[in-house]
This record gives C-alpha cells, sequence and structure tokens, in this order.
C-alpha cells in the first residue's frame, strides 16, 4: 500500500516543474518585453514631428524642419497599388487553380510556394532590376527605375501569401455550398465563379491585406527598383516611398532629418498596424455572419 | 500550377545568373573564395561576406532559439487558455515591425545601449583579457556598429517567427501522449522534456534552419547596424563581435548606389546569385524537415 | 473475492462548468476484484472514473463535491501529492497510447520517472511487467524497436506493462478494449482476470457481455446516477432496479 504524501524525490520533481514553468513564462515576457520597448521608443520619439503638415508636405530644403513626406507616402500607395493590382488577379487565380487541384501535386505545389516565400526579398528586388532596369539603363544610362518596377516586386513578394490565403479559404467552403449550385446543373466553373468564391470573400480580402501590410515596409526590393526621390513624381519613374525615406533619414548625419526618420516610422507603423487589425477584424466579422 | 511557379524560381535563378556572367567569366572561383572587394582595384571576393552573413546568423540563432522554444512551450502547453490568444498576438505583432524599422532603433537605441553598457566597459576590463577564449571575442573597433549589434538585431527579428512555427509543432503532438503521460504520474515538466519535445525534435530543428534562413537574408536591419566596414584583420575576417562587418545582404545594399555599370555591377549580381542559392538550400532542408516531422507526428 | 474496500465513494458529484454530470455517487469497491461499470453513453461513467485518479484535474472548470478516499486516505487531501496518486492509481485508455520510443523505453518510463530503478534491476522490472501484461514472448527480442510498429492489440497490452511498471495499487481501464479485434479483446480479458490477484482492476465498458464474463462487482449509471451497484451476478441475473433491467436486456440503447 503506497502512501499518497509527498516524497523528497516528489518534492524535487515539484520544485523542478515550477523552475521549468517559470523560465519559459520568462521567455515569453522577454519576448514581449523586447516588443514594448521598441514601440515605446518609436512612440515617444516619432510624436515629435508627427503632424498634419508631416503628410501634407514636402521636403523643405529652407526650413528643414517644416518639411514633410507627403511625397513618400503618396509614393507608398501608388506602388502598393501597383502591388495589389498584379498580386490580386494572379494570386486569387493561382489559389482557385491551387484549390481545384488534387492529390500529390497538391503538397508539392504548397512545398514550392513555401519555397518561393523564403526568397530574401532583397533578391526579388535584384531579379527585377536584373531583367527589366538593367538592360534598358545599359542603353540610357542612369534612367531606368520607376515606381511600377517597384510595384512588380511587392507583388511577385504578395503572390505566394494571396495564393495560399485563397487555397485555404476555398477549402473552408462547405461542401454543401458546391452541391447545391451543381444540383442545378451549373457548370463547375460557374460555381466557382458566382457561388463559392464570392462566398470566400472575406477571407480571401483579409489574405490580401495582411499581403499587404507583410510589404508595405519593404526597403530592399525597393533599394534596386525605386531609387527614391525629392520630389513627387510619375510612377513610371523614380518615386519616393515610405520605407526608402526611412532608410534614408536615419543613415542621414542629419539630426533633424534623424528625428524625422522616428515620425516617418511611426506613420508605416501605424499602417501596417491599421492593415492588420482591419484583416482581423474582416475575419472575425466573417466569422459572425 | 507548379509549372508556373518552378518557372518564376527558375527565371530569377536564370536572370541573375544572366546579368552577372560578366563578373563569372571575368572573376570565376575567386569570387567565391577571394576576400577582397575592391572597386577601384577591380577584385571582387565575396568569402567575407558570406562569412560575415553565417557568424551573423549563428549569433541570431544562439540567442534567439533558446527564447524561441520556450516561448512557444510556453503558449503550446503552460499558458492559461485565457492568456495564449493575447500573448500570441503580441509575439505576433513582433513580426509585422519591418526591418528598416528595427534598424532605425538598432542605430539608435542598440547601438548606443551595447556601446556604452558592453563594449566601452569589456574592452576596458583586464579581467576579461584574461580569458582564453572569450577575450577573443569579447574585443575589436567597439565604437557601435558591429556584428554583435546584427547579431542581437536579429535574434530579436527571428525570434517571432521560430516560435510561431515551434508552437504550432507543438500542438499538433496528440494530446492523448500528455494525457498517458500524465496518467502515470509525471509532472508537467517532465511530460514536455519526456515525450513532447522528443516527438517534436525533427520539427523543432526545422524551425531553427527556417529562422537561420530568415537571418541569412535579411538586409535592412543588418545593413543599418552592422558597419559595413571590412575589420582591420588581414584576410578582412574577424570573430570579435565588437567589430563591423558585412553580410552577403548589407554588402549589396549598401554598394549598389556605387556600383559603375559594367563588370561592378556584374559582380553584385552575382553576389545576389550566391545569396539567392544559398538561402534556397537552406529553405529547402529546412521545410523538407518540417514537413517530415508533420507527417511522423500525425502517423 | 475479497472484500476489503479500497475504494470508498462518498456523495460525490460533479461538473463540467455548469453542466453537473455526476449525481451524488455512493460506492465502497472491494480490493483484488474486477468492478465493471456499465450504462448507455453519457451516463457519466468515464466521468466518474476519472475521478478516481484527478484526471479530471487537467480540465478547466470542471467541480467534485464529495470525497473519494483510497486505502482510507482522502485523494484531494492537501497532503497529497497528486504524481503519486496516478502513480499508485495507473490508466488505461480507450486507444493505446504508446510513446514514440523503444518498447523498452515505454515500460522504463515510469521507474525512471518516479526513480523507482536503475540499470540490472530496471531490466528486470520492464522483463516482469512485461510478462505480466502477457506481451514478453512477443517482443523480448526486439526491446529496443519503436513501439509505434506493434500491432493494436499489442501496443495495448503494452500500456498495460507501463502502467504495472510503476507498482500500483489500482489499474483504471476506460473501454480497454473497444479499438481492438475480438482476438486481442479475448487476450486481454484474460490478462484482466489474472490482474486482479495482484490488483484491483476497475474498468468502464460498453460491452456487456464483457462486464458479465470478467467482472466481481458491476455498477450501472444512467445519466449521471448510479442506479445500482453489486455483485455481478446479482446485477445481471436478478437486478433489483427497474431500469437495470431493461438496460441489461437491452430494451434500451
Amino acid at each position: 500500500m503506497t502512501s499518497l504524501a509527498s516524497t523528497p524525490v516528489l518534492v524535487q520533481r515539484r520544485v523542478l516543474n515550477a523552475l521549468f514553468q517559470a523560465l519559459c513564462g520568462i521567455c515569453a515576457i522577454i519576448a514581449i518585453a523586447v516588443l514594448g520597448y521598441v514601440l515605446w521608443f518609436l512612440f515617444r520619439q516619432g510624436i515629435t514631428y508627427f503632424k498634419p503638415s508631416f503628410f501634407t508636405r514636402l521636403p523643405d530644403n529652407v526650413n528643414p524642419v517644416l518639411g514633410g513626406i507627403k511625397h513618400s507616402i503618396l509614393g507608398s500607395v501608388n506602388i502598393l497599388g501597383i502591388a495589389l493590382s498584379i498580386s490580386i488577379p494572379i494570386g486569387i487565380l493561382s489559389g482557385v487553380y491551387q484549390a481545384e487541384a488534387n492529390g500529390k501535386l497538391c503538397q508539392f505545389v504548397r512545398f514550392l510556394t513555401d519555397v518561393l516565400n523564403g526568397i530574401p526579398s532583397i533578391v526579388i528586388g535584384l531579379f527585377i532590376y536584373a531583367i527589366w532596369i538593367l538592360p534598358y539603363a545599359q542603353k540610357h544610362p542612369g534612367q531606368g527605375y520607376s515606381g511600377i518596377a517597384g510595384g512588380a516586386a511587392l507583388g511577385i513578394m504578395m503572390i505566394p501569401l494571396v495564393m495560399r490565403t485563397t487555397d485555404e479559404m476555398l477549402h473552408l467552403v462547405p461542401q454543401s455550398l458546391w452541391d447545391a449550385s451543381l444540383a442545378l446543373g451549373t457548370p463547375r466553373w460557374r460555381t466557382m465563379l458566382f457561388v463559392v468564391l464570392p462566398s470566400a470573400r472575406n477571407g480571401i480580402v483579409t489574405g490580401v491585406m495582411l499581403a499587404l501590410a507583410r510589404v508595405a515596409g519593404e526597403t530592399a526590393p525597393l533599394l534596386f527598383t525605386v531609387l527614391g526621390n525629392e520630389f513627387l513624381g510619375p510612377i513610371t519613374g523614380p518615386v519616393d516611398a515610405l520605407p526608402l525615406r526611412l532608410y534614408k533619414y536615419a543613415t542621414s548625419s542629419d539630426p533633424v532629418q534623424n528625428a524625422m526618420a522616428w515620425s516617418t516610422a511611426l506613420t508605416l507603423i501605424l499602417i501596417i498596424l491599421i492593415l492588420s487589425i482591419l484583416a482581423r477584424f474582416l475575419t472575425r466579422a466573417g466569422k459572425r455572419s | 500550377m507548379s509549372l508556373a511557379l518552378m518557372t518564376l524560381v527558375l527565371a530569377i535563378g536564370c536572370a541573375l545568373l544572366w546579368q552577372s556572367m560578366p563578373a563569372i567569366k571575368a572573376l570565376g572561383p575567386g569570387f567565391v573564395t577571394g576576400h577582397e572587394w575592391d572597386d577601384a582595384a577591380g577584385k571582387y571576393g565575396s568569402a567575407a561576406f558570406l562569412s560575415g552573413t553565417l557568424y551573423s546568423s549563428g549569433i541570431a540563432i544562439l540567442v534567439s532559439v533558446p527564447i524561441s522554444i520556450c516561448s512557444a512551450i510556453f503558449l503550446a502547453e503552460l499558458a492559461p487558455k485565457w492568456i495564449r490568444l493575447p500573448i500570441t498576438f503580441l509575439i505576433e505583432l513582433l513580426a509585422a515591425i519591418p526591418s528598416v524599422v528595427y534598424g532605425l532603433w538598432g542605430i539608435f537605441v542598440l547601438i548606443p545601449l551595447l556601446r556604452d553598457k558592453i563594449m566601452t566597459p569589456a574592452l576596458a576590463s583586464a579581467a576579461i583579457a584574461k580569458i582564453p577564449i572569450i577575450k577573443s571575442l569579447l574585443t575589436g573597433a567597439g565604437y557601435g556598429p558591429s556584428m554583435l549589434a546584427a547579431g542581437l538585431l536579429l535574434a530579436i527579428m527571428i525570434t517571432p517567427f521560430i516560435t510561431a512555427i515551434c508552437r504550432d509543432i507543438l500542438l499538433a503532438i496528440p494530446t492523448m501522449q500528455r494525457d498517458a503521460a500524465a496518467g502515470l504520474g509525471t509532472t508537467q515538466a517532465e511530460t514536455i522534456l519526456k515525450v513532447v519535445l522528443p516527438s517534436a525534435a525533427p520539427g523543432l530543428i526545422g524551425a531553427v534552419m527556417l529562422g537561420f534562413g530568415r537571418a541569412f537574408g535579411e538586409t535592412m536591419a543588418v545593413t543599418m547596424v552592422i558597419g559595413n566596414m571590412t575589420p582591420n584583420t588581414p584576410d578582412g575576417r574577424s570573430i570579435a563581435l565588437f567589430d563591423p562587418g558585412y553580410t552577403i545582404a548589407s554588402a549589396m545594399a549598401n554598394k549598389f548606389t556605387e556600383a559603375t555599370p559594367g563588370i561592378a555591377t556584374a559582380a553584385l549580381i552575382e553576389l545576389g546569385l550566391v545569396l539567392f542559392v544559398t538561402s534556397m538550400l537552406i529553405n529547402f532542408f529546412a521545410r523538407s524537415l518540417v514537413r517530415l516531422a508533420a507527417r511522423k507526428i500525425a502517423a | 473475492m475479497q472484500t476489503t474496500p479500497c475504494v470508498n465513494v462518498l456523495n460525490v458529484s460533479f461538473w463540467y462548468g455548469s453542466n453537473q454530470a455526476l449525481f451524488d455517487v455512493n460506492m465502497t469497491i472491494p480490493k483484488h476484484a474486477v468492478t465493471a461499470f456499465i450504462g448507455p453513453s453519457g451516463c457519466g461513467k468515464s466521468t466518474f472514473l476519472r475521478c478516481l485518479n484527478r484526471m479530471n484535474d487537467r480540465i478547466d472548470g470542471a467541480k467534485m463535491t464529495g470525497t473519494i478516499k483510497l486505502n482510507d486516505q482522502d485523494i484531494r487531501n492537501r497532503s497529497v501529492s497528486v504524481e503519486a496518486l496516478r502513480r499508485t492509481v495507473g490508466m488505461v485508455f480507450q486507444k493505446p497510447v504508446p510513446f514514440p520510443m523503444s518498447i523498452f523505453d515505454n515500460v522504463a518510463f515510469g521507474p525512471r520517472t518516479h526513480q523507482l530503478a536503475r540499470g540490472r534491476a530496471l531490466d528486470e522490472l520492464v522483463e516482469k511487467c512485461l510478462i505480466d501484461a502477457a506481451l514478453w514472448d512477443e517482443v523480448k527480442d526486439k526491446l529496443k524497436s519503436s513501439a509505434m510498429a506493434l500491432s493494436g492489440g499489442q501496443q495495448q497490452r503494452l500500456c498495460i506493462a507501463r502502467t504495472l511498471s510503476v507498482s500500483p495499487d489500482v489499474i483504471l481501464m476506460d473501454e480497454p478494449c473497444s479499438a481492438l479485434d475480438p482476438n486481442s479483446t479475448h487476450r486481454i480479458e484474460e490478462l484482466i482476470t489474472r490482474l486482479k490477484n495482484e490488483y484491483t482492476v476497475i474498468i468502464v465498458t460498453h460491452n456487456l457481455q464483457q462486464a458479465k464474463r470478467i467482472s466481481d462487482m458491476t455498477g450501472f449509471f444512467l445519466r449521471g446516477e448510479l442506479v445500482e451497484f453489486g455483485a455481478s451476478e446479482t446485477v445481471f441475473g436478478t437486478p433489483e432496479r427497474k431500469e437495470t433491467d431493461d438496460y441489461i436486456n437491452g430494451r434500451f440503447g
């Protein structure tokens, strides 16, 4: 008959248990503490120039303190617009194709998508540079950079993400929905286009927004494609973008520009945060309906 | 579909290969083995960049993995239900911060912190100068931008990534295993260490490799804090943590604006090709490992 | 059959959150006997079983009132270590759950965790448990091979060996044969009948024939209540309650 009371061995094991749990908890806290530290600094430093004039004015050479990043914001919006126009059709269509496919190929494509995802963003930018800009620049030296090229690079990065989400969302659509439409004699492609896709719409939009949030902060692909600009320019030429401006101001030796870098960062983070939160909100709203 | 994706990947490889041809022809294998990168002298050797990338990513992994895995264990096994979602959300938020923002924080917060609190005291310390291996690590130029800064910043950046993957792997282990262990009178720590982790090990290793792959290709944050200078050693390589350095990605970002058309640019593109191939290989192996592990667990 | 009490259950009620699953259960389970719990799906017999080794503690929102005594010790007393309790009251689950380790390591897991034996003593302990679980002959040449390669019936016997390895007083079994073929079921029933010489076995089963075959005492649960509890001959032969009679004769599922 064994006693149920504690023994020294048991006490030792329980102590180790408690220590282990504490260790894991501390690690999670460390991770979050670092996040807090970064965000707090961002907010504290960034608030200085975070005012309406910052968003509505261009850099001011005469009185730098009054300058703004309007061109960067517009540039980013345009570039992201181009990225969307590439990634939405290609991503969703690929996602549909992938969802309809079956069997072993499915796994392989998912695998390939993951590998594509793992390519460093700078390489994607370099790719666009290599096939598009460099050949042009070799004939017209110093030219070839454009917002379109940058948008293309970001679009390529978004494709695997959008494709993945579309595929997953389509798989969530209940078979009963398919059956209801097919039983009426509707061909499969029509069912997909007019019945199934719309029902997965919320999830797909969420995926697109999250992919957008992911590439909105990317700088490296823009380095080789967009180049940056101090002024507003057409999208067919070099333009500025928020991450590029941030990079430039952060690495400059001018303290005013350094200070503005923080505000630029704050702007960028807010945009990304809003996109992410909106996306999650949409998912929850979609789930409720 | 798979054909289309493979085409894209191949296209990237081919495009880089094509545009780096001039450099490949002119430089040959010396590109990978040579240590000096000197535009003016026409020398292009990427060995120093490669070892810098390996070193900084290595530091990142060393610092990040314990914290990531323990955080993942906390989220998957230990945390009370109500706390799991908020903490998962917060850690995901860490992942959403763009690289360039981390770089900004690195320049103005991390580097001064490291310089004042760690580098200057360590360089001045007579005690450290006596410990055999440590003294070659905790040394270097020490004015701020350094391998240490890059490694630590990378560690911060890959932690949420590794944590998320590890958490998913741990959650995939069937609950019955934990119940069976509990039924035998094991404590939670013992169950995790002796039953859950051994099952999850291949997947966790894959996650670490993926983190390594991420750190490998990271550009902006690294280029902003690593100094982009070759340290003052004969072969341009140094294990001193306080010395500045280069990684492949940071070299590309840094040297692009000055690159003259012709062989300089081609060499830069060849650098991109090297990065492309190596990170593809790392990712390929890592993803295969994670996939294999997931299949074993499901069986 | 000995009538020395082993487990005393007094006024036990149980809730999952706000759902009451057990209503005022009282019973005395004798030592060195096989006690079976029968009843339709959802009647609470598995829930009750899991109260006996406090496995329900692991569920959020679970609440129990009343007392359960094991050899006159209240199992929920503050001085009781739940790890010691679960060593003393072992459990075999419905689906065989071998750990993804070698056969030897599976059986050695418990003794190693509780630091009960090492080296040669451990080898002998593992051998004894595998013999007692009627598995030794089939695995003695491949102790280092993975347990996952065994058949379902073999895996379940391995789980039984694993449970025996920490020298429990009581063995709880939650429908141990429901995932197995008739052959394996038969072997495990033989095993249970032998086990009761050294241990006290409490088994939940939805197989009435099985309960009749192997159990000494039977408890019939219905909608969270213990409707009848007594010697199996009585419960199956001349049940006191009408509900018991109806259930035994298949008048409701």
